[in-house]
């Protein structure tokens, strides 16, 4: 006669059954705890959750089980393993990057849970805007660092916060006390974008991928990034500028609402941009463009000290047609880069800008930023660095002086910029100081 | 086809030159009946090239050049598809376009048919923006515009002097790339066309080719290259080296992008090697000497920039190689053979254009 079951491993086996339903499993004496989980495991029925309720017994013999044979919760979704549906190109260490977020809405609760697959693997920096009274709404699951206006007070002192750091330049704060080697920054009313494909862009990867690949400022290549996969230099290009230079920035681009300014955007208010081009290129030496902060990366450790909030609108809003502090910084950038030998991408990726605003309010209510680029952009296309500044402190000083000689006699708001720049460099020198071991 | 775009037909010219045959215009047909063609035999004047039925064409071969340049036809070079320059010569046309024999139509991502002079068109007849860089590239496109912080007094743009193409499948790699990837073949469809900024040099190719007549045509001089020449597909980069010198020193813009066409012939990289040999070593040179050519103010015309700049590779290139010394002859007959055959109109006159 076969022995019966006793009413111990019935019990168990009736606990399995109904694992779903018990929420506590810390009464159960320790041999029958891990006879549970050994039956568990058996069963295949060791889900996160399940898993969970016996960590949280906190009995040493299940934890050491659990050591041993390695379990581990999933933190990170699972990625998709078909190539088609990221656009990986480059191995990169987790540890140097940051991303860092400008909040200028309190909640990021979808922003985060649209860039989870893309965004959770890294440190994220979340700078709330000091101009924001509610508090900030982030989902869980996430490694970040959160400053408020209090925290950067203390960092750099409220006259600081006021004139630097407010509305779309509060995430210069995150570039400043960043302490990793590549900063990515995206807009908080972006998510990812799709590709040709349809699979989900990882926006991350391709601005680590521009810049852990060279960048080619000196000759056009026409068949556009000689560094990606399927291309090359072409015939006619110089054998002796095909090894490049460092690139520096990484400029990315954004389908649905492009970044107009707001005369465009309310002239063509349908006008959405759904043209996904599959190319980067390195923007030439000497030629200036206007960098859009929408979407960016840059090398902190090359030319952190570069991008700067210093142009701020006597109106500026909290929407992108309201501001030019990121045209200003991106022209920056590319004088120091061209000066410094780096070189600067822009193309992919791209990024899926949400609506929002309104072009015509925006216009309304600010139309100096437009006026302003006619002084703007013949001066950085003049400016000329000396030979003595081989930094981007030095450089950025350098422009300075050149912005309150040449364009603070022409508006205020020139000057101001001119003085935020030195400031910027100021605290730039002394927080760095104060990071470093 | 696109509604508004202009067909052109009787302003355009489309210059092929050619050795073997031209089978690949029964591919071209739909897009290019409309056209006159002129056709440049290379080699064997007595060979006979036979041109499909239903084109419109006129036939230059060796002899014909040799009787209507006379001495002055030791400019264009002969075994090599630098001579399609001469059809560049005679056209009577504002615009041409050139492409070669092995270039067929491609396919959009789509799966439609690229009707590459259509572009080119759109291309020429659009303004180009070579002061500052448009991160949208082309604005004159459809469904994109100048971004956020594109001033506007620049947003009218140039005149286009020259619409650069590209090519799908076989890639104009030079020879030792081509020999380290003889597989490789682009099929990366970059859906864009872009304006080169002022004051950066690219690499021209010829293939595919479009350009305005009227505004550059002197600076297309292609070269000596093939037989008696030390060198040898270097033609379309040293136009292209030259017209960017000029359209930049008179304010007229150059594009690059679409269309792609289908290039379909690899040719063989080891008898490249033999003719670029010697290209790669001098191109380290020449590229400093382009980068840093100025043109002074009173060279108002592209002839005047094209001989003062004939003078300034004689006196800085010569001790490269003797070749520069007859290049830089060679450049000055071609100026004198297109004036012959091209009298002076006001047309040619262009003020230069501001920094």
């Amino acid at each position: 006669m076969r022995t019966p079951p006793s009413l111990v491993s019935l019990a168990i086996d009736s606990a399995l059954a109904h694992l779903s339903n018990i929420s506590d499993l810390s009464f159960l004496p320790d041999h029958i705890l891990i006879d549970l989980f050994l039956k568990t495991l058996r069963a295949g029925k060791l889900t996160e959750k399940i898993l969970k309720l016996f960590i949280a017994t906190g009995k040493e013999e299940v934890l050491s089980h659990i050591e041993a044979l390695n379990i581990q919760l999933v933190l990170t979704p699972v990625l998709p393993t078909s190539k088609k549906n990221l656009r990986m190109s480059q191995i990169i260490d987790d540890n140097d990057v940051d991303i860092v977020i400008g909040a200028l809405h309190p909640d990021l609760t979808s922003f985060l849970d649209e860039w989870r697959p893309v965004f959770s693997r890294f440190h994220l920096i979340i700078v709330k805007d000091p101009d924001l009274k509610d508090e900030l709404t982030i989902p869980g699951g996430f490694n970040l660092h959160v400053y408020t206006k209090s925290d950067i007070d203390k960092a750099v002192g409220s006259a600081s916060t006021a004139s630097l750091f407010s509305g779309y330049s509060c995430r210069y704060f995150g570039y400043l006390i960043s302490q990793k080697k590549y900063v990515v920054s995206i807009d908080d009313d972006c998510i990812p974008a799709r590709d040709n494909n349809g699979g989900l862009i990882d926006a991350v990867a391709q601005h680590i991928s521009n810049l852990t690949t060279p960048a080619t400022p000196f000759f056009f290549n026409t068949l556009y990034d000689p560094f990606c996969k399927g291309a090359d230099f072409v015939r006619g290009y110089p054998f002796s500028l095909r090894s490049g230079v460092t690139c520096a920035l990484s400029c990315g681009l954004w389908l649905n609402l492009a970044d107009y300014d707001a005369p465009t955007q309310a002239l063509k208010p349908g006008q959405r941009n759904s043209r996904y081009v599959d190319a980067v290129l390195t923007v030439p030496v000497r030629t200036m463009l206007p960098v859009s902060g929408i979407n960016i990366g840059f090398n902190r450790e090359v030319v952190g000290p570069a991008l700067l909030p210093a142009l701020r609108l006597a109106k500026e809003g909290k929407f992108r047609w309201e501001t030019v502090e990121d045209i200003w910084s991106g022209m920056c950038v590319k004088v120091v880069c061209d000066h410094l030998g780096v070189g600067v991408k822009s193309g992919l990726p791209y990024v899926w800008r949400k609506e929002r605003g309104d072009a015509i309010e925006s216009l309304k209510k600010e139309w100096e930023g437009v006026k302003l680029m006619e002084d703007v952009v013949p001066f950085f296309q003049s400016v000329r660095l000396s030979q003595a500044a081989v930094t981007p402190e030095d450089c950025v000083i350098e422009m300075a002086a050149a912005v309150k000689e040449r364009l603070g006699p022409v508006h205020p708001v020139f000057a101001r910029a001119a003085e935020a720049m030195v400031e910027w460099v100021k605290l730039w020198k002394v927080v760095r100081t104060q990071l470093s071991p | 086809m696109a509604a508004g775009t202009p067909l052109l037909k009787d302003e355009l010219d489309i210059v092929i030159p050619t050795i073997r045959n031209l089978d690949f215009l029964e591919m071209w047909r739909p897009f290019f009946q409309p056209y006159h063609l002129i056709i440049v035999q290379d080699g064997d004047p007595s060979k006979i090239i036979k041109v499909p039925e239903g084109f419109d064409y006129e036939l230059y071969n060796r002899n014909d050049i040799n009787k209507i340049l006379g001495p002055k036809a030791s400019c264009i070079s002969f075994k090599d598809s630098a001579c399609r320059c001469f059809g560049y010569m005679v056209s009577k046309k504002k615009y041409i376009f050139t492409i070669d024999d092995d270039c067929f139509v491609a396919k959009d991502p789509s799966g439609k048919d690229i009707n590459a002079l259509e572009q080119h068109i759109k291309n020429l007849l659009s303004p180009s923006t070579p002061y500052f860089f448009n991160t949208l590239y082309d604005p004159y496109a459809e469904g994109a515009d100048f971004v956020r912080g594109y001033p506007f007094s620049l947003r009218e743009g140039v005149p286009t002097a020259v619409s650069h193409g590209l090519w799908l499948n076989i890639p104009d790699y030079d020879a030792p790339t081509q020999l380290v990837k003889p597989s490789e073949r682009n099929t990366r469809y970059v859906n864009a066309v872009l304006t080169i900024p002022k004051g950066t040099l690219f690499p021209m190719c010829g293939m595919n080719l479009a350009f305005d007549r009227e505004l550059i045509g002197p600076a297309m001089y292609f070269g000596l290259m093939g037989d008696g020449q030390p060198i040898g597909r270097y033609d379309d980069m040293w136009a292209g080296w030259c017209t960017k010198v000029i359209c930049d020193h008179l304010g007229l813009g150059i594009k690059t992008g679409l269309p792609y066409i289908w290039h379909s012939k690899a040719s063989n990289p080891f008898v490249n090697l033999k003719k670029e040999y010697k290209g790669i070593f001098w191109q380290e040179e020449i590229i400093p000497f382009f980068q840093s050519a100025t043109l002074p103010k009173d060279c108002t015309t592209v002839q005047k920039c094209y001989i003062e700049l004939s003078k300034q590779v004689k006196e800085k290139l010569t001790n490269v190689d003797p070749y520069f010394t007859k290049l830089a002859d060679a450049m000055v007959t071609w100026i004198e053979a297109w004036d012959e055959l091209n009298p002076a109109k006001d047309s040619a006159k262009l003020p230069n254009g501001s920094a």
